[in-house]
């Protein structure tokens, strides 16, 4: 496998680089996890027509620090009830499968943490482990509204997995591989060669742009649904179930919960970013390309996309759960196998 | 020295240290003074009514059937995805058949009717129902 990480150019490959590599991302979690809080204070606070956090430093820059000190301090409370070893397994199950993502996640043309071949069905396969956190929190927390909120996350989260991985596979049939870095350097170039825009190709593609643009429509709004985001958050809808599947969770292990909340919502977008926005390439052909600037417009792109769905968090009401499952199978998933057909045909006609 | 999968256990490894250590971290900082009503199942304040552990609805049990048989179809797809294009029209036709199949006991889901969620149907109250004397439906 050829050498596609700088810190082995940089430093040889030895203890020191791997732990890098594998500590690197855990740092930009965390900083990433307090700007996002941030921004999601201060948005949803810009459309309310409100300031938002305003004491806490600065223009409140300070407010998610004190935020996790806040939650440090807090006493954690196990209910006798409860099932003791699930239920303090599940913030580690979360979390490590949000985190986990992150091994294949290419940030730029010289840094993937482990640029395996299998790199799209790995984050596939990894999403699937926050199912088995919830239903353990959700079932040892004894509680009902933690039962019922597990019950239904777990619902939506598979039934919107099927139109998420339709998606993506639509995408592997246009690359012909599931490598995360290849995947980024088919589409170099301009932005039109973007997979959203049906990839590298002649005026042919033209037909085929509809169908990609609505794949790319229908992994945005399954991912919504993966990372239990508004207008999906039935599973903790406030106002029925309290808090859903986290509602005896309190403290650090609470504050776990978010952060992998946070962690899963840039693990969406970077795979959004990755397969149809051409990831760490510039827009504009060679201008602003190279090892740095990929970094600047992966991130760049990523937190758009966390951007529009802290937006759309703050915009739209909730579904109601017969909704729900109504868009997942009865709309998305037909729409998904129509676009995958359509692009499987013109992979074919090329 | 380390291959790629070594370095994704080295992540799952990560994930779980760092939950630990910020555990205990909180765990010699933050208070601790339980007690049994603080300890008890969190319901509004409430004294919980019942057992938790109920019987749930068996909706759950057929979108998991069906999703079994997407995500294995999923799976099998992939490896087509990667390879079909050098295989040619023969490969393309037999995925499309085998599609075509699963989506024929989709349709047959769909048509008994397991997709479809109950809707809510609120009663709407009208003038009508507040007025003495007159019996509700």
């Amino acid at each position: 496998m050829e050498n596609v990480n700088f810190l082995y150019d940089l430093l040889g490959k030895n203890v020191i680089s791997v732990l890098l590599i594998v500590s690197l991302p855990l740092m930009f979690v965390l900083v990433y996890a307090l700007i996002a809080i941030l921004a999601e204070l201060k948005v949803s606070a810009w459309i309310q027509e409100r300031l938002g956090p305003m004491r806490t430093g600065p223009w409140g820059i300070l407010q998610p620090i004190a935020e996790v000190v806040k939650l440090i301090q807090k006493e954690d409370i196990t209910p006798d009830r409860s099932s003791k070893l699930l239920y303090n397994l599940a913030p580690f199950i979360i979390f490590t499968g949000a985190y986990a993502a992150f091994a294949v996640i290419p940030f730029s043309e010289y840094f993937v943490p482990a640029g395996i071949n299998l790199g799209l069905f790995y984050i596939f396969a990894v999403g699937s482990i926050s199912a088995i956190g919830i239903v353990m929190g959700g079932w040892a927390s004894n509680n009902k509204y933690s039962l019922m909120g597990a019950m239904r996350s777990v619902a939506q989260l598979i039934s919107y997995e099927i139109p998420a991985a339709m998606a993506v596979l639509s995408i592997v049939v246009l690359a012909s591989t599931m490598n995360m870095q290849e995947i980024n350097k088919i589409q170099s170039g301009w932005f039109w060669n973007w997979f959203i825009f049906g990839g590298p190709g002649t005026l042919a593609k033209l037909w085929v742009i509809p169908f990609t643009l609505g794949l790319g429509l229908i992994y945005f709004i399954s991912s919504l649904a993966e990372t239990n985001r508004v207008p999906f958050d039935i599973p903790e809808g406030e106002s029925e179930l309290v808090a859903g599947f986290h509602t005896e969770y309190s403290g650090m292990k609470f504050a776990m919960f978010f952060f992998a909340e946070y962690a899963n919502m840039f693990v969406v977008a970077a795979v959004l970013t990755t397969i149809f926005l051409g990831g760490w390439n510039s827009p504009f052909g060679d201008f602003m390309q190279g090892p740095f600037w990929g970094v600047f417009w992966f991130v760049s792109k990523a937190f758009t996309v966390v951007l529009v769905q802290i937006w759309i968090r703050w915009t739209l009401p909730r579904f109601r759960v017969d909704q729900l499952m109504y868009i997942g199978w009865k709309v998305l998933l037909p729409l998904s196998f129509i676009c995958f057909m359509a692009v499987s045909l013109y992979v074919m006609l090329k | 020295m380390i291959s790629e999968f070594g370095i994704i256990l080295l992540y799952f490894i990560l994930g779980f240290v760092f939950v630990g250590i910020a555990l205990v971290a909180a765990y010699y900082i933050r208070p601790s003074h339980p007690n049994p009503i603080k300890n008890s199942t969190y319901e509004c304040g409430e004294i919980p009514i019942g057992e938790p552990w109920v019987r749930f609805n068996v909706r759950f049990y057929v979108i998991a059937l069906i999703f079994l048989l997407f995500d294995v179809e999923v799976v099998f797809l992939l490896p087509w995805a990667i390879v079909f294009k050098g295989l040619g029209w023969f490969a393309f036709i037999e995925m499309i058949i085998f599609v075509v199949i699963l989506l024929a006991g989709f349709a047959y889901v769909w048509g008994k009717g397991d997709l479809d969620w109950e809707r809510p149907r609120p009663y709407i109250a009208k003038l009508e129902d507040l007025v003495i004397g007159k019996k509700k439906q």
